[in-house]
C-alpha cells in the first residue's frame, strides 16, 4: 500500500492557554505530516500537549497560528459550522471513556453520525450492521452501553468512528480505561483497520505497549515534537 | 426521529427527578387554573350581561329607591322596547348563613328581558298566576331540595317579617355562564304587603331593567332616560347591564388583583423549579453534548434537545394539571355554593394554562441551552471520566 502521500499536514502550529494573567505555551511551532494509511502514536508526559494537538488535527480546537491541512483542506480557515460538517465527514473519534450516549443502544450509537449524512434508514442500517460486524458486536446491537463491558463499549465506539468511512481516525488514550485483555482486543482492531482497510490512525497514548502497535511513534514534550524518545 | 427519541429517553433518565418536576408543574397549573377560574367566576355576571339591556337606578346610590311612576315615562322614550323593575329583597332562608340572591320583580316583563332563564311553559304560567309564587335556579333548588309546590319562607332583612312563597318554576340557564342560584318573586306581593305594613315604602322600586330595540342605541337611550329625570327628586343613573355589574366587581377589585398576582407568582416559581431541573440535567450531560458536537451535530441540535426535553416535561405537567383542574373546580364550585354561582373552567383558562406551560418550558431552557451551546468541545469532553 502506498503510504507516502500526506493526508495530514501540520504547519507551524502554535497554541497557548490563558490561565488568568498567565499565558502558557502548549505547542511551539510544530510542523509534521502524516501519510495516508499511517498509524501514528503520539506519546508524551501529562500536560505535554498531545491531546491538544490531537484536538487541533480533529478540528475540535483552534490553533493560535499555523495551518492544518487534512485531505487538502486547511481546517484552520473553516468556521464552526463548516468545521462541524467537516468533522462529520472526515474524522472518526475514539475516546478514552468511550463516550457513548447511555440512552441509545449500541446500534443507535453507531447510527448517530449517519443521521448527518442524508442516507436512508435502510442504508443506515446496512452501514451500522457492517461496522458492528467489523468489531464483532453485531449480536449485541440492541444492548445499551450500561449492559456492555468496557471493552465492548470501546468496540461500539470504534464502530461509531468508522461507520462514516472517515479520512482519519483519532484516538485519545483508547485503552486507558481498559484491562489488559480488552486493551489488546482494541489495539488489534485498530491494527486491522490500519492494515486491512488502510485507515489513517492518529493515537495519543501513555502506554508503550499500545504505542508499539503503531507504525510511527512521535514524542511531544514541553510543546516540542520529536521522532525519538527524549 | 433521532432527536425525538433522545428527547423522550433523556426526559425520563432520572425518573424520580422528572416525576417530581412534573408533579410540581401539575400542582402549579392546577393552582393557576383554579385562581383564574375564581377570577372568571368573579366576572361571571359581567360576562353574562346583555348589550341590549340597561339598568336605571337612583343617581345617589343603589340603596335609594325610585318611584314606580317613572316606569311609564321611561317606556315612552325612543328606543325602549321592554321595561321591567324590581327590588333587591335581601331575605335569608331559615338562618343567615343560607344567603342567596333574591329579588322582587315584575314577572312577565322580567322573563321577557331574561330569555336565558329557561322555564317550561307550564312553569311560566303557574308562576305568573300565583302572586306568592317564586322561581328558583336549578342549583339553588337542588341545594335546598326544593320541588315544585314547595312552601318556602324567607326572613326579610330589608323588608321585615316572614315571607311565604310557593315554588312554581325551576329555571335552567341557557348555557354554563348563567347563574342558576337566583330566587325571584312577584314585585306586587312585596308592594302590596308594604302598603299595609309601611305605606311610605310602597310604590318604590330599587332599579329598572330596560330592554332597548337595538344594542347600538343603548348609550343614547341611557342619556335620554337620565335627562328625563334631571333636577327631579330622584335623579337616575342609567348604564348598561355590563357597567352595572362591573360596578359591583370594582368594589372587590383589590381581591381580584391579588388573585391575579398570586397566579402569576405561581408561574414564576414553577419556572424557577423547571429551570433548576434543566440546569442540573444539562450540567450532567455537558459531556454528551460535547460528544454530539464532536460528531458534527450543530448548536441547534443541542438546543432542540434541551428545549424539547423542557417542553415535554412542562407540557406533561400541564396536561395533568388541566385534567385535574376540571374535577377540582367542580368540587370547589360546589363547596362555594351561591357565593360564586358560576364556577366553570373556561376555554380561555385552559389556553392560559397552555401558554403558561409553554412559557415555562421555553424560558427554563434558555440558560441551559446557552451553556450547552457555548461550551468548547474540548472543555466539554474533559468533564467525562
Amino acid at each position: 500500500m502506498e503510504k507516502t502521500e500526506p493526508v495530514v499536514e501540520i504547519i507551524n502550529i502554535k497554541k497557548t492557554y490563558r490561565r488568568g494573567p498567565h499565558v502558557i505555551p502548549v505547542l511551539n511551532d510544530i510542523s509534521f505530516a502524516i501519510a495516508k494509511g499511517e498509524f501514528m502514536a503520539l506519546m508524551g508526559p501529562s500536560g505535554s500537549g498531545k491531546s491538544t494537538l490531537l484536538n487541533l488535527i480533529a478540528g475540535i480546537d483552534k490553533a493560535d497560528s499555523g495551518a492544518i491541512r487534512v485531505g487538502g483542506i486547511d481546517i484552520t480557515t473553516l468556521s464552526e459550522t463548516e468545521l462541524a460538517q467537516w468533522r462529520s465527514n472526515h474524522v472518526g473519534f475514539i475516546f478514552q471513556f468511550y463516550n457513548l450516549i447511555p440512552v441509545l443502544t449500541a446500534f443507535e450509537n453507531v447510527e448517530l453520525p449517519l443521521h448527518l449524512t442524508g442516507l436512508s434508514a435502510k442504508e443506515r442500517k446496512d452501514h451500522v450492521e457492517m461496522a458492528l460486524g467489523v468489531v464483532h458486536l453485531k449480536e449485541r446491537m440492541d444492548h445499551y452501553p450500561g449492559q456492555l463491558s468496557g471493552g465492548e463499549q470501546q468496540r461500539v465506539a470504534i464502530a461509531r468512528a468508522i461507520v462514516t468511512d472517515p479520512t482519519i481516525l483519532v484516538a485519545d488514550e483508547p485503552t486507558g480505561d481498559l484491562d489488559r485483555q480488552s486493551a489488546e482486543e482494541i489495539l488489534g482492531l485498530m491494527e486491522n483497520l490500519n492494515e486491512e482497510s488502510g485507515k489513517t490512525i492518529i493515537m495519543v497514548t501513555h502506554d508503550p505497549r499500545a504505542a508499539q502497535k503503531a507504525k510511527v511513534i512521535r514524542y511531544l514534550e514541553k510543546g516540542f515534537l520529536s521522532n525519538a524518545h527524549p | 426521529m433521532l432527536i425525538l427519541k433522545l428527547i423522550l429517553r433523556n426526559a425520563f433518565r432520572h425518573k424520580l427527578r422528572t416525576v417530581l418536576t412534573i408533579v410540581s408543574i401539575t400542582i402549579a397549573i392546577l393552582a393557576f387554573g383554579l385562581l383564574r377560574t375564581v377570577v372568571s367566576a368573579w366576572y361571571a355576571g359581567v360576562a353574562a350581561s346583555s348589550a341590549s339591556r340597561l339598568i336605571t337606578r337612583n343617581a345617589i346610590s343603589l340603596v335609594f329607591p325610585l318611584p314606580i311612576s317613572y316606569k311609564d315615562k321611561i317606556r315612552q322614550i325612543s328606543g325602549v322596547k321592554t321595561i321591567s323593575y324590581g327590588n333587591w329583597f335581601g331575605g335569608v332562608y331559615i338562618e343567615e348563613k343560607n344567603f342567596f340572591a333574591n329579588f322582587a320583580v315584575e314577572p312577565s316583563t322580567y322573563l321577557d328581558l331574561y330569555p336565558e332563564f329557561n322555564l317550561t311553559p307550564d312553569e311560566t304560567k303557574a308562576f305568573l298566576h300565583d302572586r306568592k309564587g317564586f322561581v328558583a335556579g336549578r342549583k339553588l333548588a337542588d341545594k335546598y331540595s326544593w320541588q315544585i309546590g314547595s312552601l318556602v319562607t324567607l326572613k326579610g332583612t330589608i323588608f321585615p317579617g316572614n315571607w311565604d312563597f310557593v315554588l312554581r318554576g325551576i329555571y335552567r340557564g341557557k348555557d354554563k355562564t348563567i347563574d342558576e342560584t337566583q330566587f325571584f318573586f312577584h314585585w306586587d306581593y312585596l308592594n302590596e304587603t308594604m302598603k299595609k305594613m309601611a305605606p311610605r315604602r310602597a310604590d318604590q322600586v330599587g332599579f329598572y331593567m330596560i330592554g332597548v330595540t337595538r344594542p347600538e342605541l343603548a348609550a343614547d337611550v341611557a342619556v335620554s332616560i337620565d335627562s328625563t329625570f334631571k333636577n327631579s327628586l330622584a335623579e337616575t343613573l342609567t348604564e348598561t347591564e355590563k357597567a352595572f355589574q362591573l360596578s359591583f366587581v370594582s368594589m372587590t377589585e383589590a381581591i381580584v388583583t391579588v388573585i391575579e398576582i398570586v397566579s402569576l407568582i405561581i408561574i414564576f416559581i414553577i419556572m424557577a423549579v423547571v429551570a433548576n431541573t434543566m440546569v442540573m440535567t444539562t450540567r450532567e450531560r455537558i459531556g454528551e453534548y460535547a460528544v454530539l458536537k464532536t460528531l458534527g451535530f450543530g448548536g441547534w441540535h443541542i438546543a432542540v434537545l434541551i428545549f424539547g426535553e423542557s417542553l415535554l416535561i412542562t407540557l406533561l405537567g400541564c396536561l395533568l394539571g388541566i385534567a385535574s383542574t376540571f374535577p377540582t373546580a367542580h368540587a370547589f364550585g360546589e363547596s362555594m355554593g351561591t357565593f360564586l354561582p358560576v364556577f366553570n373552567v373556561e376555554t380561555k383558562t385552559v389556553a392560559l394554562d397552555f401558554i403558561a406551560a409553554l412559557s415555562v418550558g421555553l424560558v427554563a431552557a434558555v440558560i441551559p441551552v446557552r451553556r450547552a451551546i457555548g461550551i468548547r468541545i474540548a472543555d466539554g469532553l474533559r468533564r467525562i471520566g
